[in-house]
């Protein structure tokens, strides 16, 4: 079972990713962008859900609705695409967001340090993920510059 | 020079932990290969031709004789006891094994360096001027911001998945001696009319397949702002740069793409809510780095050294030329800085042996308290001899093998190491560089040619920044054979300008000679101590191009 990284525990990841049409169920489910700007008030029910977004989505259509959102996750398409890691930053500085902000998609154990320091607090892992993994959030007990954390 | 504090050294230490455990868990099979691809990369460890190679940083030039034993020590342990210095102020291992590579990695850690970020998609070493702290038309001493800046770029969370390299230059000086004008950014040390220091930043330039100079982004942007403001650009460009095509990444590609206007607002825009951030730089933080960079202890010179020193170039010609060529003014009276050639014929430029870089640490603390420079044409500058020992440093060096007279001529030529070592070459380069030293060995014919920059790339990754030479040269595969690109009139100072490439290639065999035919357009057509530059701009390019083809068909 995929698994996930919440403060710093891996747990069963249970979410489901929903596309445009799936029924929305009770809880934990991420919507495409277009079908939260749609629909807001679902989040009325105050049952756990998220929008899920790409790495290289632009921000303006989503910043206003940011103080309804209890998680956003981030989709990476590549590992190698760090477009991700910026979409972070600007939602955790300049857009102010407080909620959790999850990484998703494919990301591998040795960026869990700085997907962290971007702003990042949860993290979906593929299958093979076990407790060693988590030990690569604290690669580095320095640093040099300032960011998310 | 810097010296580490328990952050840095721990900050080190903690990195070699991690990549010990990385390439174990690559050869367990536990990391794919590409997943370990930008690790391994961002840990300057290449896989090459023949074996992998490893970059090792020299943050902006600056080494100490405990650092140049330490890597005598390690290439004569880990590798076959020789190595090369870059053209981007760094050395590179051919040798070293992909196991041991942890090891050297925590040795090198024990005199406060490493490899961190030499390679890969991330922010690389920060060059600079080689005579930072001691050139006469220093503005700015450059060292305290290029390690602000190494702090600031090392690990930085947000950038080690850009779309392509990224590199910086920093410099302080009215000439340009850090061609910054070719790098992705380049920071310009500047003094406002109220003679405070400013930063004006140029972003966009690079050498490579699309050879472009930078264009001015931001003017006079106060010092305390320089790390929010390149976080804020270095953030357009990791949004929006192109990711689908690798020869199209550079942050380049995206300010010709969009107009340097329409970029530098974009990064305003964005730096709007960076500014003032925590990564906002406070006059402490400044001064307290610049007193890492204090003045040695001069001392004043005898009273008759300078008188001596004329009288000792009076007597013996070759020392007179050496001090001509090979040593350069000073900001201190009674100091000379010393550059120690690593181009003798023969030997690929700015290769040496363990032996050698221990040479040059002694040399380096019997004349030079103790510290060298590494420079972007592959030689090493000991920074501060006082006038009374040159003579002797200049025997010394002659018995090394370092007082090669040639220091800024014709031969002192930049070559990257070409098919020789590397994968990507389309040609090799060394032995092009030891034909022509050989051919122009005539030291009075050098001289007369005066300054010359020749430059040799053996491909068009352009490491060898042929673009920029006055002389360049570009090895190119035509069916599956090697040949020669000539191009001419470059320039990296702030004069930059692009080589125009003469016309057709010329196998190996015809490079020397077709030199020698430019270099004879040049001397029949120069006016009152033209240089080669001056009169190709004066007389244009067709004149180059018909003796060279004339006498070619
Ligand atoms: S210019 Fe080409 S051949 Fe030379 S080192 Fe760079 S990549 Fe290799």
């Amino acid at each position: 079972m995929p698994k996930l990284v919440e403060q710093q525990q891996l747990c069963d990841n249970r979410w489901q990713v929903l596309d445009d049409q799936q029924p929305i169920p009770p809880s934990h489910y991420l919507l495409p962008l277009a079908r939260w700007l749609a629909a807001r008030e679902i989040a009325a029910d105050g049952a756990p859900f998220g929008v899920i977004i790409d790495g290289d989505q632009p921000l303006e259509e989503l910043a206003p609705t940011l103080a309804e959102l209890p998680l956003i996750a981030i989709h990476f398409a590549k590992f190698a695409d760090g477009r991700g890691f910026s979409t972070a930053r600007l939602l955790r500085g300049r857009y102010g967001y407080r909620g959790e902000l999850r990484a998703c998609g494919d990301i591998f154990r040795d960026q869990l340090f700085f997907l962290q320091r971007c702003g990042f607090d949860s993290f979906e892992l593929p299958d093979e993920a076990d407790q060693s993994w988590l030990q690569s959030l604290h690669d580095f007990t320095v640093s040099y510059q300032a960011a998310a954390r | 020079m810097y010296q580490y504090n328990a952050r840095d050294h721990q900050l080190v230490r903690e990195r070699v932990q991690q990549f010990r455990g990385q390439t174990e868990r690559y050869l367990a099979g536990k990391l794919s290969d590409e997943q370990f691809l930008p690790l391994r990369l961002q840990n300057g460890l290449y896989v090459q031709r023949l074996a992998p190679m490893l970059r090792i940083a020299i943050p902006y030039g600056l080494l100490s004789s405990r650092q140049l034993r330490k890597l005598a020590d390690i290439t004569r342990r880990y590798d076959k006891g020789y190595a090369h210095f870059t053209t981007r102020q760094n050395l590179q291992l051919n040798w070293p094994q992909l196991e041991c590579v942890p090891d050297i990695l925590a040795e090198l850690a024990e005199v406060e360096m490493h490899a961190v970020q030499t390679s890969g998609n991330c922010i690389r070493n920060v060059t600079s001027d080689q005579f930072a702290g001691v050139a006469t038309d220093e503005v700015e001493d450059p060292r305290p911001w290029c390690e602000l800046l190494r702090q600031w770029s090392t690990l930085h969370p947000e950038f080690a998945f850009l779309p392509r390299k990224f590199k910086i230059a920093v410099n302080g000086s009215q000439a340009d001696r850090a061609a910054f004008l070719f790098h992705d950014v380049g920071v310009e040390l500047v003094r406002n009319s109220a003679g405070e220091t400013r930063c004006n930043i140029y972003a966009g330039g690079g050498l490579g397949r699309t050879p472009v100079i930078a264009e001015l982004v931001r003017r006079e942007l106060e010092p305390q702002h320089l790390l929010t403001y390149l976080d804020a650009l270095l953030r357009v460009y990791n949004s929006h740069g192109n990711r689908a095509n690798k020869y199209k990444a550079r942050i380049k590609i995206l300010v010709k793409a969009w107009g340097v206007e329409r970029f530098a607002t974009a990064v305003e825009d964005e730096w709007q809510f960076a500014k003032g951030g925590e990564n906002t730089l406070t006059s402490a933080s400044i001064e307290a780095m610049k007193a890492h960079f204090t003045l040695p202890d001069y001392r004043q010179p005898n009273a008759d050294a300078e008188q001596q020193l004329q009288q000792q170039a009076a007597s013996e010609l070759a020392f007179a030329r050496w001090l001509e060529r090979n040593s350069h003014s000073h900001k201190q009276p009674g100091y000379r800085a010393v550059t120690l050639s690593l181009k003798p014929t023969g030997v690929a430029p700015g290769d040496v042996t363990d032996r050698q870089l221990e040479a040059i640490a002694q040399l380096a603390d019997d004349y030079s308290f103790g510290e060298v420079r590494a420079t972007h044409n592959q030689n090493v500058v000991l920074a501060d001899v006082r006038i009374e020992q040159l003579y002797a440093l200049w025997q010394a060096a002659k018995a090394a093998g370092f007082a090669t007279p040639t220091v800024g001529t014709l031969t002192d030529m930049i070559c990257c190491p070409g098919g020789d070592f590397c994968s990507l070459a389309n040609a090799k380069s060394i032995p092009v560089a030891e034909s022509l030293q050989r051919r122009f060995d005539d030291i009075d014919y050098l001289y007369d040619l005066g300054d010359l920059e020749l430059n040799i790339s053996g491909c068009m990754n352009a490491c060898g920044h042929h673009h920029v030479g006055q002389i360049g040269i570009l090895g190119v595969d035509k069916k599956g054979e090697e040949w020669y690109q000539i191009q001419i009139g470059g320039s990296a100072g702030k004069d930059a300008a692009l080589a125009k490439v003469l016309g057709p290639a010329f196998s190996r065999d015809q490079v020397a000679d077709t030199v020698a035919n430019l270099l004879s357009v040049y001397t029949d057509n120069r006016i009152d101590g033209e240089s080669f530059l001056e009169t190709y701009r004066r007389i244009g390019l067709d004149p180059f191009k018909e003796r060279v083809y004339a006498q070619a068909s």
